[in-house]
């Protein structure tokens, strides 16, 4: 600190204990606290930023990097749902730039394993399809890896079809952090990373599953299912979420 | 039993006295690259020879680290009388002891003044094939726990920060980070408990500099970690090194354990309130877990996948608490910055990269082995004054800095300085150490397909662009190496860098595509030879091959 410079006098937090900031997001001035997101204080005021790792009610992953945007004055890119407001922050969503790349990251995740929307169960429902949709993919230009992957159907109700995984990882944060069964985990590394559940085995023999079917409605794709749907019949419902997590945090005061 | 200075000093002077009372001292290089060579059984026929001739009064043979010139291992040394014999083998002790007296084996000689060991300079290697790894008194007879005492008896953390600052040191894992500015930070942040770690996963193929410091001198990277502890006021430290590191795993345990015992560390150091533990704890293998934020998840018992940074560690490490993470080789330097002054540091290098740096040269080098030079030396100097040159004639291609972060730098640049920003100019990093020599018979995609192929299996799979990029990126540097690609390929391969080196989570991600990038930058002909005329000059990728057995 310069010797000119006025002493910064210390907020008081005991009337103000977490500190509101103001920002341009796409040339408009917003406002967020502190402790949010570029990516919730984008979409409180109606900014769309896409999104796969991402859900409300689940901590967050900044792993899809489909959410990436730019802040003037840095080179480097940024994840929104991880990346903290600032004050003065200026902060663009849309630019040529980031549309390519997202699209390409996109194109990267539909070519990773099988995803034939024709012959999906959650066809027309799926927020893959929707991505792809929305950033106007229209091909996949990259080699489709077409790795073997297999389907496990041994649960009475659900079944696990590693096809269509994204590896979002959102049924082990509902799991674990919500169900608090912890029976999704995951095995390999890398492009042979995989959904397993207790210690890879079939999940009709999982001892610490619930059975709740919160991983199945939290599943952005086809790969957690109902048993019995078929092509385009399967809806899913992750709005239980925050009011979930709402209804716990009053339940703690 | 309170350690004092004066205790220290005697430790030294009986160790000297000890050690000097021996007309001849036979140091026999015991680290890994002469130890494959079976460097041992030649210390024990050296010791069983020196008892059938009578000379234990005469002749100490003692177990040191590493000497540098692993080629021409084992490598032992003796003083007083200044000769290195390479290439020794258990058969070779009768004719070594009985010449003593009389003129050197001349079969086994190592010329005194190549310039492998005239043009080095070493700050981090001092001790290495000088002192005992396995013994803290040899540490201690050469200068070893002075700087801890000098830290914590007569300056304060802050002064301890300002030498370090004023040296200008900068992190030796390879981003080039200011130490000082790295310690400020973790300083200054109020949590009452603060981490020290020591990263110690190294894992870039060719690269060997950790391991042979943590083989060759434990005790240096101890008193690093407990001055930095006391810096920015942390009582517990980490060592995470790799478990494919044996030797060096078993030479901490022990360096901690006489640390301990010694009272170097433990409670009321050097009787101050000053405390510090250090405990290790052993990689599995995942070259991620370098990257600081899955090495902390590793250490916490979690998966070690990398997490979005900032909060960074400096801030949010450990269990949360703030954690200074500094490289072997970053804090190897700080016991004698603190013994010498930041000044005297600063005096070494270039303007902006200070002191020295280890290298370890790989590859098609005459002179394969562990150097330390200042920084600024250049290429030329390394490979082919300190390195020999290329073998059997061939000519010099390229250097591989950085491992699979890194780059190629091709010959046009050999004159240039070797600094962290003159090496990130040219499209390589400074990386950790690592120098992979390529001569004439290297293919540039072939290369770029190995680092590549690299990433592709050590990228944990959290992030899409990493995971999948990697993998198609291999997979079309597969098809060009094996003859199938076509012009196009080389477009996405370069749209593919674009994305998975902007778009990634953490560095390894972020870094992923620089081989290929540096080797598209300087040797995109080959890139069109393959995919054009299905021509691999070199001979190296197998269309070549069939393209030779049907001519």
């Amino acid at each position: 600190m310069t010797p000119t410079a006025p002493i910064a006098q210390k907020p008081r937090t005991d009337v103000n204990p977490v500190r509101i900031y103001t920002l341009r997001i796409d040339g408009r001035d917003v406002s967020g606290r502190e402790d949010e997101t570029i990516l919730t204080v984008a979409r409180q005021n109606g900014i769309f930023i896409p999104t796969l790792c991402h859900l409300d009610g689940l901590a967050e992953r900044g792993a899809c990097r489909l959410c990436i945007v730019e802040i003037q004055g840095s080179p480097k890119l940024f994840a929104a749902c991880v990346t903290l407001v600032k004050q003065d922050m200026d902060v663009i969503t849309d630019s040529a730039r980031i549309r390519d790349y997202r699209r390409k990251i996109l194109e990267l995740i539909f070519s990773e394993r099988n995803h034939v929307c024709a012959v999906c169960v959650v066809n027309g429902n799926c927020e893959l399809q929707d991505l792809a949709v929305k950033l106007g993919m229209t091909h996949v230009r990259y080699d489709y890896l077409n790795p073997p992957q297999s389907v496990d159907a041994s649960h009475p109700r659900f079944s696990l079809d590693h096809n269509r995984c994204v590896l979002c990882l959102r049924c082990i944060r509902v799991c674990k952090d919500i169900e608090g069964a912890s029976t999704w985990d995951i095995s390999g590394r890398g492009i042979h990373a995989r959904i397993i559940s207790d210690l890879n085995q079939p999940w009709g023999e999982s001892e610490t599953c619930t059975g709740c079917g919160k991983c199945v409605q939290v599943c952005p794709t086809g790969a957690l299912s109902e048993k019995g749907k078929s092509v385009a019949e399967m809806t899913k419902r992750p709005q239980f979420l925050p009011y979930l997590q709402m209804m716990r945090k009053e339940a703690e005061i | 039993m309170t350690l004092t200075i004066e205790n220290l000093q005697e430790i030294a002077k009986t160790e000297t006295d000890a050690v000097e009372s021996y007309r001849y001292r036979i140091n026999v290089c015991m680290a890994a690259g002469c130890l494959s060579c079976r460097s041992d059984v030649v210390k024990a026929s050296l010791e069983e020879e020196i008892r059938r001739q009578g000379k234990e009064k005469a002749c100490l043979v003692r177990g040191v680290g590493c000497l540098g010139l692993c080629a021409v291992g084992p490598l032992i040394d003796i003083s007083p009388l200044n000769v290195t014999y390479q290439a020794v083998q258990p058969s070779d002790a009768p004719e070594i002891i009985g010449s003593l007296t009389g003129a050197p084996v001349s079969r086994l000689l190592l010329p005194a003044d190549q310039p492998f060991f005239s043009r080095q300079k070493k700050i981090v290697l001092e001790n290495c094939g000088i002192i005992e790894p396995e013994r803290i008194e040899s540490y201690i007879a050469a200068g070893g726990y002075e700087a801890l005492y000098q830290a914590l008896r007569q300056m304060s953390p802050r002064q301890v920060i300002d030498e370090v600052t004023a040296s200008g040191l900068r992190g030796r894992g390879g981003a080039g980070f200011p130490t000082g500015l790295k310690w400020t930070t973790v300083y200054k942040a109020r949590q009452a408990v603060k981490y020290v770690v020591c990263n110690a996963d190294e894992g870039d193929p060719g690269a060997f500099m950790d391991r042979s410091v943590l083989e060759s001198d434990p005790h240096r990277v101890i008193e690093g970690m407990a001055i930095a502890g006391y810096a920015v006021g942390a009582s517990r430290g980490y060592i995470y090194v790799r478990a494919e590191y044996p030797l060096a795993v078993e030479r901490l345990r022990r360096a901690i354990k006489q640390a301990k015992r010694l009272g170097v560390l433990g409670e009321n150091i050097f009787n101050t309130p000053f405390a510090f533990d250090i405990q290790l704890r052993l990689g599995a293998g995942a070259f991620v877990c370098g990257e600081e934020t899955a090495l902390i998840a590793s250490i916490e018992g979690r998966l070690g996948r990398p997490r979005p940074r900032p909060p960074f560690p400096a801030e949010f490490g450990l269990w949360g608490c703030p954690t200074l993470i500094n490289n072997v080789e970053t804090l190897a330097n700080i016991a004698p910055i603190v013994r010498r002054g930041g000044g005297w540091f600063a005096g070494i290098g270039t303007e902006k990269s200070k002191g020295t740096k280890v290298f370890a040269l790989a590859g098609k080098i005459n002179n394969t082995g562990l150097i330390e030079v200042p920084m600024g030396t250049t290429l030329r100097e390394i490979v082919f004054d300190i390195g020999g040159g290329i073998p059997a004639g061939r000519r010099f291609k390229a250097v591989q800095t950085g491992g699979p972060s890194g780059g190629c730098v091709p010959e046009q640049f050999l004159d240039m300085p070797v600094d962290y920003d003159s090496l990130r100019e040219v499209g390589a990093i400074m990386g950790s150490g690592g120098m992979i020599v390529m001569d004439d018979g290297a293919c540039m995609v072939d290369v770029a397909k190995f680092f590549m192929e690299f990433c592709m299996s050590e990228s944990c799979g959290k992030c899409a662009p990493c995971r999948v990029g990697t993998t198609q990126l291999f997979g079309i540097l597969e098809r060009i190496t094996a003859g199938d690609g076509s012009i196009e390929d080389i477009d996405t391969l370069k749209e593919l860098c674009d994305l998975v080196g902007a778009t990634s989570l953490c560095g390894l991600g972020q870094t992923a595509p620089n081989p290929v990038k540096s080797t598209l930058r300087y040797f995109e002909n080959e890139y069109t030879a393959h995919v054009r005329r299905h021509h691999c000059e070199a001979g190296v990728c197998a269309m070549g091959k069939a393209r030779e057995a049907t001519t």
